[in-house]
């Protein structure tokens, strides 16, 4: 007889070869190596999570009570697999397609990404999976007290031992499912220990079925005559209770968020269903098909009062096999653990996902840049959580007293888990489900679960026995277990139907009632239509066709050069001898941070995926790779706008540059003109003074006449040195005005004799004297100036037989316009453009003029606030001259 | 990807009639649809056995186990044979572009 620290030994020793397979896959899962690992076996095997500690233990405790009644929680999913055309192939579409983690995921992304619905799928799942947590721990601590009652040291007490069974079933559950994160939420590690778990058990219950069959009644022959004649040996099983349970177990392996886990979200290939339909069945037979006879080999030999439930254990140490007794201690042990960390793995992402992450990202201001600490925040949310659902199922068992029957235990957590149907099956096969419909239903069916089933199996702590006979404030069709007067039902198939139908009913009234977002119904489009909006997955076991497929992506993306770099350097990497790598998960991590670089993380992995993950795009990425567009777009914006700010100035720098060439230009031809004029006049002074210095015999008239020339090319250097530091004064700026009032007639008056008087030629000027009384507030000296050298070129220029010049002026709305129009022939086209500027002169030098004058006048009419313009096509040479009523000073 | 499990997936008008290869597989999708349905029958049998608490007319419990045992094992093997002429039958279609792997 093993003692309880050789248990304990063999437990930890069993914990141990768990956590070395889970490692040692881990590592092959890695290095891109191993693929038994997703095989279609291992797939099959990990669901066979489904066979917990209930199976094994309180299937034989089912069937001592009430026959083949155990038999409905194998059929149920024996038809939902088989029937997996209809339904799970469409689930694990969607689930892969839309890269669900949990089935609160998939419920709150089918209906328009609602977190409340997430968080009512997580609670409702939480409460649902605590009985079967204590389930589990209920048999593992009478497994124990198996022994312990055998054990003469007698160190052992109940009470103590199901906390540390709790407890060590928790690290065990912590240490398994959150050493590290993965973001498909995948685990082959853990997939592959549960796999050989499943294979421990099954061997366990088959070599204790066999040993009973076999070595203790000797023969199926003489067995099935034992059958017939047991206590059990009829047919006896409650019809409403065998539709009830084959229904309710459908129902919870499809919803079971562990049961979701390993079929959903660790399925590598979809075609693994396919060998899953007859596979997982037959492991059902398997395990289901030596109940009877440990049962009714355990009813015969076991003493009156022992505990049916746990024959698998008794019966062979009644016989005195210990190893045997061992092993299917082990089994029992190993269908717990494993239903332990699948299930906690599976809620605490739960919790952490949809619970904790969101009231934590908004805690933090909402802030959209999240760091590498919220890696170890939801390490840490997980671990909490899987303490937390840990904790409650240890109460649930303290509450329930731990007395119950394990398959009754099991039957409240499927019912409670159930109530998720109505708004999954909803959810993929009905366009028209809301998530209004979906939290409808859900909180029906879990409040009536809560109310009719978990209350009353807690005992009379949480509901009063005077509620369970008589109905709350004694209302008496409000009883627990008989709703609506409705008596004498069984309290499961009460549970079940009402919750169930009312549940469905609610969701469907409030699905037709309400209006579903854009978003929702988007992804109800996505759901329901799987298969229109994604292709079948090619698997992830990697080809090398992936791996062109990846390279000619890529080089579309990075170029030819970077892209072969890029290969090269990973299958150099790897190894291989091959010129391209293979598509090992790694190497796809560093592709897909690469090619982020260059086109958005979310389109990345969306291009990624289209090509290896074989899952579709969904509304997210989509959301995420428009994000990224608008950035992109709003960013080439900010390029263009910048761009086309530096070509304006780039222009304007050009512009500038032109005109200060010109500037510079102008000034050469400035100083070389000034020089030229400066010449001509000192040259002949020079000419004239050395004649009469040199020459002796001159008369006094042409001493005269040589000083008189001498006088006069002296004024006119000096009119001309005037007339340059007048317009280097105008240019300047620095001319003061004197500012007058007086009218434009007695301005024009002034000019037009003083550039008259004394002159041998004749012009005759036009003028309408009455169109000239306009008042003026300017510089009138100034303005005179300008007049007097127009009416003085007319003067000089025109060449007219008869030359008359007119003088018309007009007041244009606050301006004055005066034109001078002489009837000559004019300025040629050719020097119109530059007789407004120094020392142009049209014509030659025969009317001795430096060229200045119309260049002064224009900077004069520039500070007057007016202008000077030449004015073509009226008849002869026509200057316009236009100003200002009133000088004003912005007009500097 | 067009909606109907008869077109294509581009090009052409469909032809009202498959070829046998086809038709067989299609066939063959029926029969896997309705398993389900053949074995949700078979386990409501036990439904109409009399429930005698005399055990006079009772079924016996050994004869309960085989039928329900055959029935499992008949599901089973039905599902195994669906499962692996399917699989036969995609891998040939592989071959041929143009046929859907996985009929709708």
């Amino acid at each position: 007889m093993a003692t309880l620290n050789v248990l304990i030994l063999v437990c930890l020793g069993y914990v141990v070869l768990l956590f070395g397979v889970a490692f040692a896959a881990d590592r092959l899962a890695a290095a891109g190596k191993g693929a038994w690992l997703r095989s279609s076996l291992i797939y099959t095997l990990s669901l066979s999570i489904y066979c917990t500690a209930w199976t094994f233990y309180g299937a034989v405790g089912n069937a001592a009570r009430s026959g083949l009644e155990f038999v409905t929680i194998y059929l149920g999913p024996t038809l939902v697999m088989i029937s997996w055309w209809w339904g799970l192939r469409k689930l694990v579409r969607v689930g892969r397609s839309h890269r669900v983690t949990s089935i609160a995921d998939l419920i709150s992304s089918r209906y328009g990404k609602s977190n409340t619905l997430a968080i009512c799928v997580t609670i409702l799942a939480v409460l649902g999976g605590t009985p079967y947590i204590a389930l589990q721990l209920q048999s593992i601590t009478l497994s124990f007290s198996i022994f312990a009652d055998a054990d003469p040291s007698g160190l052992y007490r109940e009470g103590s031992s199901v906390f540390w069974v709790a407890a060590g079933l928790a690290v065990f559950a912590i240490l398994f499912g959150t050493r590290n994160l993965d973001a498909n939420e995948r685990h082959h590690g853990v997939v592959t220990a549960i796999a050989l778990e499943s294979v421990v058990k099954l061997f366990a219950l088959l070599a204790v079925g066999a040993f009973v069959v076999w070595g203790v009644a000797g023969g199926v022959g003489p067995m099935m005559d034992r059958i017939d004649a047991s206590e059990i040996g009829h047919w006896n099983v409650d019809t409403g209770r065998w539709t009830t349970f084959i229904f309710l177990s459908a129902a919870a392996f499809v919803c079971l968020p562990r049961m979701f886990q390993v079929m959903v979200v660790e399925n590598t290939d979809e075609g693994h269903l396919r060998t899953a339909a007859w596979a997982f069945p037959l492991y059902l037979l398997l395990i289901s098909l030596f109940v009877v006879p440990i049962a009714v080999v355990g009813l015969d030999i076991m003493p009156e009062g022992s505990n049916p439930d746990l024959f698998v254990l008794t019966v062979p140490l009644s016989q005195g096999n210990d190893w045997l007794a061992m092993l299917s201690f082990i089994g029992g042990f190993s269908s717990a653990t494993s239903m332990v960390i699948v299930t906690a793995m599976a809620l605490s992402t739960m919790v952490s996902n949809h619970v904790v992450m969101p009231i934590w990202l908004s805690t933090q201001g909402g802030s959209g840049s999240v760091s590498g600490d919220v890696r170890h925040i939801v390490l840490l949310a997980r671990r909490i959580s899987i303490a937390v659902i840990m904790a409650l199922g240890f109460f649930y068992y303290r509450l329930s007293g731990g007395g119950a029957a394990l398959a009754s235990i099991g039957l409240i957590a499927f019912a409670g888990i159930a109530q998720i149907l109505p708004a999954l099956v909803g959810g993929l096969f009905w366009r028209g489900a809301t998530r209004t419909g979906a939290l409808a239903g859900l909180t029906v069916g879990f409040l009536l679960w809560i109310y009719t089933l978990l209350l009353p199996g807690m005992g009379g702590v949480l509901m009063p026995e005077s509620v369970l006979h008589s109905g709350p404030f004694g209302l008496s069709w409000l009883r627990p277990q008989a709703l609506f007067g409705i008596e004498g039902m069984d309290p499961m198939v009460h549970t079940v139907m009402w919750s169930l139908s009312l549940n469905t009913i609610a969701f469907c009234v409030a699905s037709l009632l309400s209006f579903p977002s854009p978003l929702e119904r988007l992804q109800a489009a996505q759901f329901v239509n799987v298969f229109d909006h994604s292709v079948a997955p090619r698997g992830w076991t990697g080809s090398v066709a992936q791996s062109e497929d990846l390279m000619i992506m890529t080089q579309r993306i990075l170029g030819a050069g970077p892209a072969h770099e890029f290969f090269q350097a990973e299958a150099e990497k790897q190894g291989g001898r091959a010129s391209l790598p293979e598509p090992t998960p790694a190497f796809l991590e560093r592709l897909e941070r690469e090619l982020s670089g260059s086109v958005g993380a979310a389109t990345a992995h969306a291009m990624i995926g289209q090509i290896v993950g074989g899952s579709s795009v969904s509304v997210e990425d989509l959301l995420a790779v428009a994000d990224e567009s608008a950035q992109l777009l709003e960013y080439s914006g900010q390029l263009e706008a910048k761009s086309a700010e530096l070509t304006r100035t780039a222009r304007q720098l050009r512009e500038a540059n032109t005109k200060l060439t010109q500037i510079s230009e102008q000034k050469d031809s400035f100083l070389s003109q000034v020089s030229h004029e400066l010449r001509t006049p000192m040259t002949s002074i020079r000419a004239f003074s050395e004649i009469m210095r040199d020459t002796d015999e001159l008369s006094p008239e042409e001493q005269t006449r040589y000083a008189a020339i001498i006088h006069d090319e002296a004024l006119r250097l000096t009119r001309l040195l005037d007339d340059l530091l007048d317009l280097s004064v105008l240019e300047s700026g620095r001319v003061s005005l004197n500012v007058g009032d007086d009218t434009l007639r007695s301005v024009l008056d002034r000019a037009v004799s003083s550039t008259l008087a004394g002159t041998s030629k004749t012009l005759t000027v036009r003028r309408t004297k009455a169109a000239e009384r306009i008042p003026l507030q300017t510089d009138l000296d100034r303005l005179g100036q300008v007049f007097i050298n127009l009416i003085s070129n007319a003067l000089k220029y025109c060449d007219a037989d008869e030359p008359e010049l007119t003088i018309s002026a007009h007041d244009v709305g606050g301006h004055v316009v005066i034109d001078f129009v002489d009837n000559g022939s004019g300025i040629p086209p050719g020097s119109r453009s530059v007789v407004f500027e120094k020392f142009a002169r049209v014509g030659g030098d025969k009317a001795g003029g430096a060229g200045l004058g119309l260049a002064i006048c224009r900077e004069i009419m520039q500070r007057l606030g007016g202008e000077i313009m030449y004015l073509p096509g009226q008849g002869g040479a026509a200057f316009r001259v236009r100003l200002p009523l009133a000088y004003q000073q912005a007009a500097q | 990807m067009s909606t109907h499990e008869d077109r294509p997936p581009s090009g052409a008008r469909p032809s009202l009639f498959l070829e046998r290869q086809s038709y067989r597989r299609r066939r063959l999708t029926d029969a896997a649809r309705l398993l389900p349905f053949l074995g949700a029958a078979l386990l409501a049998v036990p439904l109409l056995w009399p429930d005698d608490p005399n055990r006079q007319q009772a079924v016996p419990l050994s004869s309960a186990m085989f039928y329900i045992f055959a029935c499992w094992v008949g599901l089973i093997v039905a599902s195994l044979v669906f499962g692996f002429a399917a699989r036969r039958m995609s891998a040939q279609d592989e071959s041929k572009p143009g046929s859907d792997q996985w009929p709708r």
